[in-house]
């Protein structure tokens, strides 16, 4: 079973790790600047945040990813600001002091009942919290995991040929976990991976979208057959899953597959995402992107040459909307001709098929035959 | 039940004898031919008709119209009873130029029986007058003249004491003094229904002066005051006594709002009961000692006296053109249009000849009825100066909203008067007012109900039948959205808000005798429409400055509330010192509040 090879991947530029004192120290710089604004140049301060959308990204080839452009939004104190504006400076205070300067580390919905002792500043709902971190975050130009800041969302399960390299919080003494010998279970990416070594033989990483095939691979020990790291992401991956993947690859120099539905979403977000990452997290897609990802399926070719037509769903109204939006907005899908031809194809038949489909010609045959066929074929979509 | 009262009591006056025998001989004209009655029940001969025919009295015409004069039900007949004392006092205090005071004591005195007592400090009625003025219907110095005035047709105040007569048997008691009078007049009467003419039931002379007991804004009695001269009147009646919208409280509220001049003291005494928490039948008289309520004045100018006028010749119709023609003292045709008729000149008149081809010098009283058809025709045909409008005495702007400022609380007012205009030869002026509360300020006054419509006629306010009231269409016809009001379509606008219109007229067109509705002219309803939007405008300006003021406060309010915070991070971040803190919350203040808050 002849896997790609270790250097078919291209190995990006590492993003850069910000310290905590130099995280802080920025937060302080900003600070200055609105202070002096105010004392010295008696003038309305104000904040600038690069613009978070597909509008102002563009998709940079050789790095492999979305990088932001240049369009900025400047919030200047107003009438109409001067909540948000206190809240903001209020949560860079919490951050400097509370996380950065004391090593310490909070979720999204701490900071939002933190601020409950803010008086009349405090958020009403998470929501305002969650907006005005992301603004920060995008301010700083560093990921809010840097600052302390963790997600509560799953990162994803790993399963495979790998041992990772984790430590002790608290001692940080090294703890080797081997993810081949979990049994029934997996391993769950932790929120921050990049103090994370590894250690495989693995041909290669394969990313699959749900996690029901992920426990049908899991169950058959597929990882064994094939010599693969498996990588459920149960949806558009979060960003530790992206992180860990993007880490794992760069470190052991791996290809990467993607495995996803066979539906507009699990093209232009699931995989788009993995691969470039997002409008919305455009400022720090450098970290968060997988550029030597590819795509392995299920494509609108396979519902063909697997003779799945009967096993599919008439595409909706979201989804025609969704692939229509993509071609003509998303840069990414812009820039490669394949990813084009099929979506037209995909609007041209009318139907998505589901990764279970496969299950029409027996539970395993996708681990028997699909999967196989593909890597031996080894003809993926960018 | 009320003619053996009378012929119990002291003889009739001559002129009641004279009248009497008139009516026996007519009565016994009548009953001459005697044709006989077998075989023919149902025919009537000229002469059975005849014996039946008579003369009815006006007295007897209202008594079984009572409801036309605004004594329909019990609780109504209190009402009109207490409006025809005080439009009456008020006419009086202002044609003699005193200041008005006038008290309006209504004592209950059975169950539903109420005795009214109106006192005012106007010049007194001379001895002669009183039994006319009080007990004869038509009687009166307003209905012969075109002049502004309260009342009109001078059957008020008689029909409200042969109401009281009617129902309780008791006489109207009058006493007055005028100023030159040691004594005054205790005179009490009654009107003989049949023949409309006064009897007197007692005639004394008293010791007497009329005098008012304030009650201070405080709730404290305030000093008693005297005059020494004036009328007070009193009636006994069967009526109800009920609060609300349509009630004297609010009747004489209203005149204290349009008449800022008046001094109005008023209570109401109701019968007690026994048990302390008055849940027993009340037997007990009313309390003597209740305290009065005083509506104070608010300005010391009487209005302005008014001008008797003419009628203009485009407001008389044919009928009365040839009662005036024949009632003329001119001799000539040319004469009597030029005298007796306002803006008609004697070119005009002789133009107006012209026209009808009839001869200037004719002789007025000769003019035959086609003639005069003629003569009608001409008249309207002519172009005439619109009739004089001196003769109005309008409230004025200033004293509107002074009224509205003494009776409603409010935040805003504006007030508008018109320029006199015409209808039907009939000169009239209207004015608005307009009181707005700010929202829950006035506990009256529901932002979300419609907003209260005040509608006065010469001074005198209206409140039954607003439905039908020419000034009450004129209100839904504005479209007062444009000004900043919720209106539902076709209905008064909502809203924490008073308005007022007045018309000022010598003869104000009432839909009925009961005077409680303004007939739809378009003149004066074009007139009202304009004085409401007047008023809507300033309203609207108020409004929105309002609005802008609110705003601010609330961007002030805002901007006060998160600058700290502001401040305080920046603290947090840089480790300032509170001076610093300081420094940037006073600094921020500022900027925010050049830019934001219009100061």
């Amino acid at each position: 079973m002849p896997a790609p090879t270790k250097a078919a991947a291209e190995k990006p530029g590492a993003p850069e790790v910000v310290s905590r004192k130099a995280a802080s120290g920025k937060i302080s710089s900003i600070a200055d600047g609105i202070y002096k604004d105010i004392i010295q140049k008696s003038k309305k301060p104000s904040m600038s945040f690069p613009v978070r959308s597909l509008q102002n990204v563009r998709y940079d080839t050789r790095r492999g990813h979305f990088e932001i452009l240049g369009k900025k939004v400047t919030r200047t104190l107003s009438y109409t600001t001067v909540k948000t504006f206190a809240q903001s400076m209020r949560l860079l205070a919490t951050t400097k002091n509370d996380l950065l300067d004391k090593d310490d580390i909070a979720g999204k919905r701490e900071v939002y009942y933190n601020s409950k002792s803010w008086g009349e500043c405090r958020f009403d709902e998470q929501p305002e919290s969650d907006a005005l971190l992301d603004d920060i975050e995008a301010m700083l130009a560093i990921n809010r995991e840097q600052l302390g800041y963790i997600p509560e969302e799953r990162g994803g399960d790993v399963c495979g040929p790998i041992i990772v390299i984790d430590r002790d919080p608290s001692s940080g003494r090294p703890i080797r976990i081997n993810c081949k010998e979990l049994g029934t279970g997996a391993w769950s990416v932790p929120s921050r991976v990049e103090h994370l070594g590894f250690e495989t033989k693995a041909k290669f990483i394969l990313v699959v979208e749900t996690a029901s095939l992920f426990q049908r691979l899991v169950h058959h020990r597929y990882f064994d057959r094939a010599n693969c790291v498996l990588v459920s992401m149960s949806g558009v991956p979060t960003r530790a899953c992206r992180r860990f993947v993007r880490r794992l690859a760069d470190d052991q120099r791996l290809p990467v597959l993607a495995f996803t539905d066979g539906d507009p979403y699990g093209y232009c977000n699931i995989y788009r995402t993995l691969k470039v990452g997002s409008g919305q997290a455009a400022h720090i897609n450098r970290f968060f992107c997988v550029p030597q990802a590819q795509f392995l399926g299920v494509t609108p070719q396979d519902i063909k040459d697997y003779n799945l037509e009967d096993a599919t769903h008439p595409l909706e109204e979201a989804d025609i909307k969704r692939a229509k939006d993509a071609l003509k907005n998303d840069p990414f899908i812009q820039h490669h001709k394949e990813w084009q031809k099929a979506l037209e194809e995909m609007l041209r038949m009318g139907v998505r098929i589901e990764q279970q489909a496969f299950a029409k010609h027996g539970l395993n045959f996708v681990l028997e035959k699909y999967l196989p066929e593909k890597l031996k074929k080894a003809k993926f979509l960018p | 039940m009320t003619k053996k009262k009378k012929n119990a009591k002291k003889p009739a006056p001559e002129r009641r004898a004279s009248e009497e025998k008139a009516t026996r001989q007519e009565e016994a004209a009548a009953a001459k031919p005697k044709p006989g009655k077998k075989g023919s029940v149902a025919l009537e001969t000229a002469e059975s008709m005849a014996r039946k025919q008579r003369e009815i009295s006006v007295s007897e015409f209202f008594l079984k119209n009572r409801h036309l004069l605004g004594f329909d039900s019990p609780r109504r007949a209190l009402m009109t009873t207490v409006k025809e004392a005080v439009d009456n006092a008020l006419d009086a205090c202002e044609e003699a130029g005193h200041l008005p005071e006038i008290s309006v004591d209504i004592a209950q005195t059975a169950e539903n029986r109420f005795r009214v007592t109106v006192t005012d400090n106007g010049p007194g009625i001379v001895r002669s007058q009183i039994p006319k003025v009080f007990a004869k219907l038509l009687y009166g110095s307003k209905f012969h003249r075109l002049r502004m005035s309260r009342g009109q047709q001078g059957i008020g105040i008689s029909a409200a004491g042969m109401y009281g007569q009617l129902t309780t048997g008791t006489s109207t008691h009058i006493l007055s003094r005028s100023r030159n009078q040691k004594m005054a007049h205790d005179i009490a009467v009654q009107i003989d229904t049949k023949a409309n003419t006064p009897t007197i039931i007692s005639d004394d002379e008293r010791a007497w002066c009329p005098e008012f007991f304030p009650t201070q804004p405080d709730g404290k009695p305030g000093k008693p005051i005297s005059y020494a001269h004036g009328t007070s009147v009193s009636i006994e009646m069967e009526a109800t006594y009920v609060r609300g919208r349509l009630s004297v409280d609010e009747y004489l509220k209203q005149c204290a709002i349009v008449n800022p001049h008046l001094q109005l003291h008023y209570r109401v005494r109701l019968m007690r009961s026994d048990d302390k928490d008055e849940k027993g039948p009340k037997t007990l008289p009313a309390d003597e000692t209740t305290p009065w309520i005083s509506y104070f004045r608010g300005v010391n100018e009487m209005p302005p006296p008014t001008r008797e006028i003419k009628p203009h010749p485009h407001g008389v119709e044919l009928g009365m053109l040839m009662a005036m023609l024949k009632d003329t003292n001119s001799r000539t045709l040319q004469g009597a249009l030029s005298q007796d008729f306002s803006r008609v000149s004697s070119k005009t008149a002789k133009e107006i000849c012209e026209r009808a081809k009839l001869y200037p010098n004719a002789r007025p009283a000769r003019i035959a009825h086609q003639e005069s058809e003629a003569l009608y025709k001409a008249i309207n045909e002519t172009s005439l100066m619109r009739p004089p409008t001196d003769c109005l005495a309008p409230i004025g702007e200033e004293q509107i909203v002074s009224g509205l400022k003494k009776e409603i609380q409010a935040d805003f007012y504006t007030a508008k008067t018109r320029n006199p205009a015409v209808y039907r030869g009939n000169p009239f002026q209207i004015e608005a007012g307009l009181a707005y509360a700010k929202p829950g300020e006035n506990e009256d006054l529901n932002a979300e109900e419609p907003v209260r419509l005040m509608r006065f006629a010469n001074r005198v306010p209206l409140l039954a039948m607003s439905g039908a009231c020419a000034m009450t269409k004129s209100t839904t016809g504005v479209n007062w959205k444009a000004y900043g009001l919720s209106q539902p379509r076709g209905s008064l606008p909502f809203g924490p808000m008073v308005v007022m219109i007045h018309i000022a007229s010598v003869w104000v067109p009432f839909t009925s005798e009961s005077k409680e509705a303004i007939a739809h002219y378009p003149e004066i309803m074009r007139e009202i429409t304009f004085a409401l939007q007047d008023c809507g405008r300033q309203l609207s300006h108020y409004l929105s400055r309002k609005r802008r003021a609110d705003e601010a406060a609330r961007k002030r309010n805002f901007i006060e509330l998160y600058i700290p915070h502001l401040a305080l991070g920046l603290k947090e971040i840089l480790d300032l010192n509170d001076r610093q803190e300081k420094t940037v919350v006073n600094k921020l203040g500022g900027m925010l509040e050049r830019t934001h808050l219009d100061v």
